[in-house]
């Protein structure tokens, strides 16, 4: 059954979104979810990847040669992760700093490659770029939450642009546990466990 | 052997023109990025050499060509006049390369504070020299017109004990940012000039 363009698109923030469903670009959603500012960051760095990787690809779907179709993914896909690392290197220098390695590792991440592989060689532009941009949107949305989650029980506070907010008072006991690296598997363990009871009908 | 022909040209074609998009966006962007990194690179290193400076020294630079390198100077303003220039050096430490930032009053000719940028030296021994405030402060006020030396090698600085390598390698890249400032002090000294205007 085919799709309407309206389903491309919102198939990625729920019924396929990244992390929790499809269960991809698992690396960076463990490591960089401990501020809220990193998560969305990243999220929209591979929104703008998954996007533009999926039209061109998509366009030059019939001219690349099958047998080499995946070296032909990477160099777009690299290329436009160049363009993002340029481009936050030249804007937001801060927060490329704090997501340092994880941005060239989106040309790894097996969201862009995954979706070039099963969706943009098979379709036309405008569903790969619906697909991509709702896989992305979905994908930062499911960072974003995960780090809403470790940040404000881990430190109190949420950062939104460069300064953290404070959300309590003295009172508050942070719990620091949860930004290190252990608190990433248990916060994604419970986020997917419970995704599947809310997927459950 | 036609397929294989395909394949070649097809991938050529987009490294080509990969290759081409990324070299435009690099050149569109080299200005910004390189003021990105002064900023927040050696940003924090500059300005703590100047924490008195009236003005901002990252914004009041120059650059001056020293035979094939050209080297960035940061100008800081002390007790009303452009006196202080800072200058990045390097001294071979422990593990690899300590950068440092040394800043020079041209009016008495000492050091006005020195700054470790970036280095790999070991924690808690030779990243004390990043870390110890008061290995640096040593600097402070020592002449450029000798090198700066440790108390073994018969100088005034006390080295990081458990660390003479480093503190050998910080005294030695001081020292380094002083031969470049008496190499280029006439046109350092013309520069200021026309700052001051």
């Amino acid at each position: 059954m085919a799709k309407t363009l309206v389903q491309e698109f919102t198939k990625g923030l729920w019924a396929e979104i990244p992390p929790f469903r499809l269960v991809l670009g698992l690396c960076p959603t463990l490591a960089i979810t401990n501020t809220l500012e990193n998560a969305y960051g990243m999220g929209i760095a591979v929104t703008f990847v998954l996007t533009f990787s999926n039209v061109l690809i998509s366009a030059l779907r019939k001219i690349i040669p099958p047998k080499v179709r995946i070296v032909a993914f990477i160099v777009v896909i690299a290329t436009f992760v160049i363009v993002v690392e340029l481009v936050m290197q030249a804007y937001t220098y801060a927060l490329f700093l704090k997501l340092g390695i994880f941005i060239p590792l989106i040309v790894v991440n097996c969201i862009p490659m995954g979706r070039a592989e099963a969706f943009a060689a098979k379709n036309g532009m405008v569903r790969s770029a619906l697909d991509g941009l709702g896989l992305g949107l979905g994908y930062t949305i499911a960072l974003s939450v995960l780090a809403t989650f470790r940040q404000i029980i881990a430190t109190g506070a949420l950062t939104v642009y460069e300064t953290p907010i404070t959300l309590f008072g003295p009172a508050f006991e942070p719990f620091r546990f949860l930004v290190e690296a252990p608190g990433a598997f248990i916060c994604l363990g419970l986020m997917l466990g419970l995704m599947n009871i809310l997927g459950k009908k | 052997m036609r397929e294989i022909i395909y394949m070649v040209v097809v991938l050529t074609g987009i490294s080509l023109a990969s290759g081409g998009l990324l070299a435009a966006l690099r050149e569109g962007t080299q200005e910004r990025i390189d003021q990105q990194v002064l900023e927040f690179v050696k940003g924090p290193s500059v300005r703590a050499v100047f924490k008195d400076a009236a003005n901002d020294p990252i914004a009041t630079r120059f650059q001056l060509k020293d035979g094939p390198t050209v080297r960035t100077f940061f100008v800081g303003e002390i007790e009303g006049a452009f006196r202080g220039v800072a200058l990045e050096a390097a001294g071979k430490g422990y593990k690899g390369e300590i950068g440092l930032v040394v800043a020079i009053d041209t009016q008495t000719g000492n050091v006005i504070g020195i700054n470790v940028t970036t280095h790999s030296e070991t924690p808690g021994l030779g990243a004390k020299a990043k870390t110890d405030p008061a290995f640096a402060a040593q600097f402070n006020g020592v002449p450029v017109s000798g090198p700066a030396k440790v108390t073994k090698d018969g100088g005034s600085i006390n080295a990081i004990s458990g660390a003479t390598i480093t503190s050998r390698a910080v005294a030695g890249g001081v020292s380094n940012a002083f031969t470049v400032y008496e190499r280029l002090k006439p046109q350092i000294e013309q520069k200021l000039k026309e700052i001051r205007k």
